[in-house]
């Protein structure tokens, strides 16, 4: 039934990267009546290849021996990362980025948070004014212009969730489709410590199915979320939602197994198409009239870095210099505690109650920053046994055992969420010596968190120690706040913005220097949010495909020649 | 799974209203195939480790998660998941076995000179040669291993019967219903009396 096209097709669009943002696009432009093509590095997988299997995830990384296989995410065994904190060190092999690697992208694995940002994300540095040592600046859009396509997101994909039980949410011009899902022993805790601490606890909005919705089945509570694949197609992941809606159009291919290493530009400067490796490692040429970037925060960059040419020496889309700069990750704080029943936490999906009263800064706690914060059992048996413990805990005998048989079932972790700084020196960047398994520079990336990134952490640490006690813990603890090791909420890195001397994209996504190159996903943000940017990727890839679809009806797009 | 559990999820899954027992009846004998776990064969030969070996990292996994008043990693039958672990999924590990085998010798010669091998230790013996190799990059590979093969998937040959999983708490299933646990259920029913008043 799907569509096939040949390498010299120059298709209407080709996507690259089938992720959280690429797949909405294929399939809002497919559904326009334009011809689309999708290639994505990663493979084709389906929900019966799906398996609660903990030894092929992300969650057994562990130092020498690791016997956890990725299986949805890069593998850093055939793609390097080199890292370094400041751009005077030389950067040294370690895994650092995470992105989803398959069709679906990141939705596949991820927990389904679905957080809308709030109007306050959009305009930061305008109220906050400027913080040392960062680039803090307003979007080129507001939460108004977004709000329609936060909507059709929503309903689109299905995410279950209650309107108007946060007084800290955003106007909406709809309520969510679905229900909340039922709560969980750590939301109740949640909601009884956040209520005694006079805080306003609400259902949280997940993109997992509450009931039936559109021919999808609803969940199932089988407790696999994170990390993993939905079998019951019940997390609206795009491979479940829009994927399929895409090839139905009968204008879309889906092509997995293909690793761009090159966007190939004319004399004109536009863009004609793009090199790829094939699943054999074959190079091919697939011709386009335009191409949108739809990788991560990570990938994007480095494609484009990659990209450069005699007419564009710093790369694709870079007069400005930044492609790659502002590099912005998930931060954020934990604190465990444990409880006297047990849970069975390890049910259902992973967050069922979330706490936004800390959510915008306040100039009286004396830096800038701000959260939310969520209650969830963070582990699987293996990872559990492994790191979940408390500190003290014997390593191994009769005293580890009990402890771990124990609290599998009573602990609950508190997650905060909070803005990480646009730093400029931040970035992703090709490394000069590494390659990986298809000889192409590895990525390098450069990252120090901001003094008052710090802060902010430290801040909702002791929120969370608050919310546990006012729960009732049995014992409680944290862990100091060091340098980040690894991140995979990966942004910032193509920011949008209206001057093309201090932005990549403008704020219809299509590069400032290229005109029929468009750039969609995590790249694209100005300001961070507060960690959970899913929801916001997907409102812009439904507004940005918008934007595309209209351009080319109107003779916008220049082609190439 | 035997034919009984299985069709007793089927009469489960099939029962949930509207549209779901439809997606279920049409997918489910795909889903229970892919997810069925396939017990581990009998115990049977080593693929890796000689006999004598196989008894000594027994050992010290029944030491890192001990048999007390539940069962531990031997009844779990972890050395099993190590010896498959060490030709399938992680060869570079042999090395470390081999080299920190021949260690352990040595400290339990060094510690009780004249006494054979570190299974034939009574409990004591044997916690107290761990306790001096406890921070030794052997012991670390055994620890994680073990903690691994006591609550894997069966599949890969340890975590016995779901010996692991029973241990800690976990239940394996593809569907559960609320409540799920004890504090959301004490809040249904606190809410079900406030509608009775």
């Amino acid at each position: 039934m799907m569509v096939k096209f040949d390498d010299n097709t120059a298709v209407d669009f080709l996507v690259i990267g089938g992720g959280g943002a690429g797949a909405i696009v294929a399939k809002e432009l497919s559904a326009a009546g334009f011809q689309v093509i999708v290639l994505d590095q990663g493979p084709y997988l389906h929900e019966e290849d799906f398996r609660h299997d903990e030894l092929k995830t992300k969650d057994i990384w562990n130092p020498p021996p690791n016997i956890g296989q990725p299986t949805l995410v890069n593998d850093h065994s055939l793609q390097p990362n080199t890292f370094r904190k400041t751009p005077n060190e030389t950067a040294k092999v370690k895994p650092f980025a995470q992105y989803g690697r398959c069709i679906g992208g990141g939705t596949v694995h991820f927990t389904g948070n679905y957080w809308r940002f709030h109007e306050i994300d959009f305009i930061e540095r305008s109220r906050w004014g400027a913080v040392e040592g960062a680039g803090l600046a307003d979007w080129p859009i507001t939460y108004a212009d977004l709000e329609p396509f936060y909507t059709k997101a929503e309903w689109d994909l299905g995410v279950s969730g209650l309107a108007g039980a946060s007084p800290f949410d955003p106007p909406r011009s709809k309520p969510y489709p679905l229900p909340p899902m039922p709560v969980k022993s750590s939301g109740v805790l949640l909601e009884r410590g956040a209520r005694k601490l006079g805080w306003h606890p609400f259902p949280a909005p997940l993109a997992i199915l509450s009931q039936p919705y559109r021919g999808r089945a609803a969940c199932g509570h089988c407790g696999f979320c994170e990390s993993f694949g939905c079998e019951w197609g019940a997390k609206s992941s795009t491979l479940a939602t829009v994927i399929p809606m895409a090839e139905k159009t009968g204008r879309c291919e889906i092509r997995p197994d293909s690793y761009v290493r090159k966007i190939s530009t004319d004399k004109g400067g536009r863009v004609d198409g793009v090199i790829y490796f094939d699943s054999h490692k074959q190079e091919h040429f697939q011709k386009a009239k335009s191409v949108v970037v739809c990788c991560n925060g990570s990938e994007t960059p480095r494609l484009l870095l990659m990209s450069k040419s005699n007419l564009f020496p710093q790369g694709l889309a870079n007069s400005s210099g930044l492609v790659g700069k502002y590099f912005m990750v998930d931060q954020g704080s934990m604190a465990v505690g444990t409880f006297e029943h047990p849970m069975g936490e390890y049910k259902s999906v992973r967050v069922t109650r979330i706490v936004h009263d800390f959510y915008d800064s306040d100039p009286k706690r004396g830096f800038y920053g701000g959260g939310g914060m969520d209650a969830r059992f963070e582990g699987y048996p293996i990872s559990f046994a492994l790191n979940g413990l408390p500190p003290g805990t014997p390593r191994w005998g009769a005293g580890f055992k009990k402890t771990l048989s124990e609290n599998f079932t009573r602990t609950v972790n508190v997650f905060s969420h909070t803005t990480c700084l646009p730093v400029e020196s931040n970035s992703i960047s090709l490394d000069p010596g590494l390659k990986d398994a298809w000889g192409l520079p590895a990525t390098r990336v450069t990252y120090k968190t901001h003094a008052e990134d710090f802060k902010t952490l430290e801040f909702f640490t002791q929120r969370s120690l608050e919310l546990l006690d006012a729960a009732g813990a049995i014992q409680k603890w944290s862990y100091p706040e060091g340098d980040k090791t690894a991140a995979v909420h990966l942004l910032g890195t193509c920011r949008m913005g209206n001057d093309p001397k201090s932005s990549v994209v403008n704020k219809d996504h299509r590069a400032h220097d290229v005109p029929n190159l468009f750039i969609v996903d995590g790249s694209s943000f100005v300001t961070s949010g507060r960690n959970q940017p899913t929801c916001t990727i997907q409102a812009l890839a439904y507004r940005a495909a918008d934007r595309m679809a209209q351009a080319a009806k109107n003779g916008g797009i220049a082609t190439p020649a | 799974m035997t034919p009984v559990d299985a069709s007793r999820r089927q009469f489960v899954l099939t029962s949930l209203s509207g549209l779901g027992s439809v997606w279920f009846a049409t997918r489910w004998p795909a889903i229970l195939a892919a997810q069925q776990q396939a017990q581990a064969a009998e115990p049977g030969k080593f693929q890796f480790f000689s006999p004598e070996q196989a008894a000594n990292v027994e050992a010290i996994a029944a030491q890192i998660i001990p048999t007390t008043d539940t069962p531990g990693a031997r009844e779990a039958r972890v050395v099993y998941f190590i010896d498959r672990v060490l030709v399938t999924l992680d060869k570079p590990s042999q090395p470390k076995y081999v080299e920190g085998l021949k260690d352990l010798h040595s400290k339990v010669q060094g510690l009780f000179p004249g006494a054979g091998e570190f299974s034939s230790l009574t409990s004591d013996q044997q916690i107290r040669v761990l306790t001096a190799i406890e921070k030794t990059e052997f012991f670390e590979y055994v620890r994680y291993h073990t903690i691994v093969g006591f609550l894997a998937n069966p599949e890969y040959g340890g975590n016995y019967k779901e010996t692991g999983w029973k241990v800690i708490g976990f239940e394996s299933d593809m569907h559960f219903e609320p409540p799920f646990g004890y504090y959301d259920a004490e809040e249904n029913k606190a809410q079900s009396n406030d509608g009775q008043i």
